[in-house]
């Protein structure tokens, strides 16, 4: 992020703005990846004239960034007619999906719309690898050949590459693709629970060796030395920092209208059909009780060594079943970078019984789940 | 600059008022600017279809101690910049397709 775009975020913060939104337009998709978190049936998504009333609200309320996502985006047969209405709201657009269904004349329309980037998941540069983890035969082909088309057009794309046991040495051959293909390269080495709760496709997650591998990789990390220092623990300042940006200048809606801090902490916070954007996210009690958490509040992290320099995600330890607590995962990650274990694991292993994780019944019946939000 | 300026918004610009800021992205290289007070009244003002020494007399002479002469040579260089970032369109003829500014959070 560069320094203006920080300073606007600082302000955002000041002023209460959602800058930043994660919209998905569908749960719905053509690949049925193995580490997905969602379900792909639909519960009753948002309508056009929903949708394009919420990007209404929603620059009304001041989001600048506005990530339009899924499940697959195409699956909607109205996104350009969505999209068509986002760029006349004038946000900063970027969009996630596989591309399998960008052909020249969508290609075309992307580029006439303005949008700032696409991002496209390539799990490895193997086909065999990659369609297994899509469950679609020949999509490694055909995303790439979307990535192809879209940079053809001048469009700026992001191959975005989650590791996994599947693919666990794959990634300096998609990172090189991506150097072929002119696109950005970003990696995500944590397999996150489904939003319903289910923490079974967490077996998919990389082991501490092939994280440290990653941790000490300079043309990832750049400078290893810096990136795996020993931490120092929070001082005074940090004890007063703020977790993350969501529920703070960012939040995300579902194809249903619930809104949510971020995609990963499925923290029923309103639902747009029964309240303004505006409302929701000035008044939701939830999204007040995110912007109420320092590190200062969180028992462990507070006191932990990793506490001011831990890329620990609130929705993560949500879903553990505490948002002031730990997320195990990054405590992991921690671990995997510096050696040094988190107050978080040690005192699992010197009390695993006591760690259980416990059920998330915030979320059971996400799509149905009804938020009484005042007004 | 002597003959009449109309100015509009590029198609491929974001754009969303932050407090009394105006934060702007060119899409074709994602480069970020933030306008301040002044700049975002021009800024808002720009339909294509105003001259530039209108917008300024009416939207800036009358709101902020300044001559006319300073504030329009002023956002004669403000206009100049910003359209070659490729944020404006300068012509010399009104534009009769030009809307108004979606500001957001005003």
């Amino acid at each position: 992020m560069s320094g203006l775009a920080v300073e606007m975020a600082a302000k955002a913060l000041r002023l209460n703005i959602p800058l930043s939104v994660q919209l998905d337009l569908t749960y719905r998709c053509n690949e049925r990846c193995i580490h997905c978190y969602l379900d792909h049936d639909d519960h009753g998504e948002m309508t056009t004239g929903e949708i394009k009333d919420l990007l209404d609200q929603m620059a009304d309320a001041g989001v600048f960034y506005l990530t339009i996502s899924g499940g697959e985006i195409m699956m909607r047969r109205d996104f350009f007619d969505i999209l068509e209405h986002a760029r006349k709201r004038t946000f900063c657009i970027k969009l996630k999906t596989n591309g399998i269904l960008i052909r020249r004349k969508e290609a075309d329309r992307i580029k006439a719309l303005g949008v700032e980037s696409v991002q496209i998941s390539i799990y490895s540069h193997i086909p065999k690898v990659h369609d297994a983890i899509t469950k679609l035969p020949g999509s490694l082909a055909q995303s790439i050949e979307a990535i192809r088309r879209l940079r053809a057009h001048g469009i700026r794309v992001t191959i975005a590459n989650v590791l996994m046991t599947q693919n666990a040495r794959d990634y300096a051959g998609v990172q090189g693709l991506a150097g072929e293909l002119g696109a950005q390269f970003i990696m995500d080495p944590t397999v996150t629970p489904k939003m319903d709760g289910d923490r079974s496709i967490l077996n998919l997650n990389v082991d501490e060796s092939a994280l440290r591998e990653v941790f000490q990789n300079s043309a990832l990390v750049g400078n290893v030395e810096e990136f795996c220092a020993p931490p120092q623990g929070p001082d005074e300042d940090a004890l007063e920092m703020l977790p993350c940006s969501a529920g703070h200048t960012a939040c995300y809606v579902s194809p249903y209208g619930d809104v949510y801090p971020c995609v990963q902490f499925p923290l029923p916070s309103g639902n747009v059909r029964r309240a303004k954007f505006a409302d929701i996210w000035r008044d939701s009690p939830q999204l007040k009780e995110v912007r109420s958490i320092t590190l200062r509040d969180m028992p462990s992290c507070s006191k932990c060594t990793h506490g001011a320099t831990c890329t620990r995600c609130p929705g993560l330890a949500f879903m553990e079943g505490n948002m002031r607590g730990p997320s195990s995962q990054d405590c992991e990650k921690s671990y995997a970078r510096t050696g040094i274990p988190s107050e978080n694991l040690k005192a699992r292993k010197a009390s695993p019984q006591s760690f259980q994780i416990q059920e998330l019944v915030q979320i059971q019946g996400l799509q149905r789940a009804a938020v009484n939000f005042p007004g | 600059m002597n003959a009449k300026r109309y100015l509009s918004r590029s198609a491929a610009i974001a754009a969303r008022g932050l407090g009394n800021e105006m934060m702007v992205m060119s899409a074709t290289n994602s480069t970020l600017f933030t306008l301040d007070e002044v700049a975002t009244v021009i800024w808002e003002a720009l339909d294509g279809a105003t001259p530039l020494e209108e917008i300024v007399a009416k939207n800036i002479c009358t709101q902020y101690e300044i001559t006319p002469e300073v504030a329009l040579k002023d956002a004669e260089v403000f206009v100049e910049q910003l359209a070659e970032h490729g944020l404006l369109l300068l012509s010399e003829q009104p534009n009769a397709q030009s809307t108004s500014a979606p500001r957001g959070n005003s």
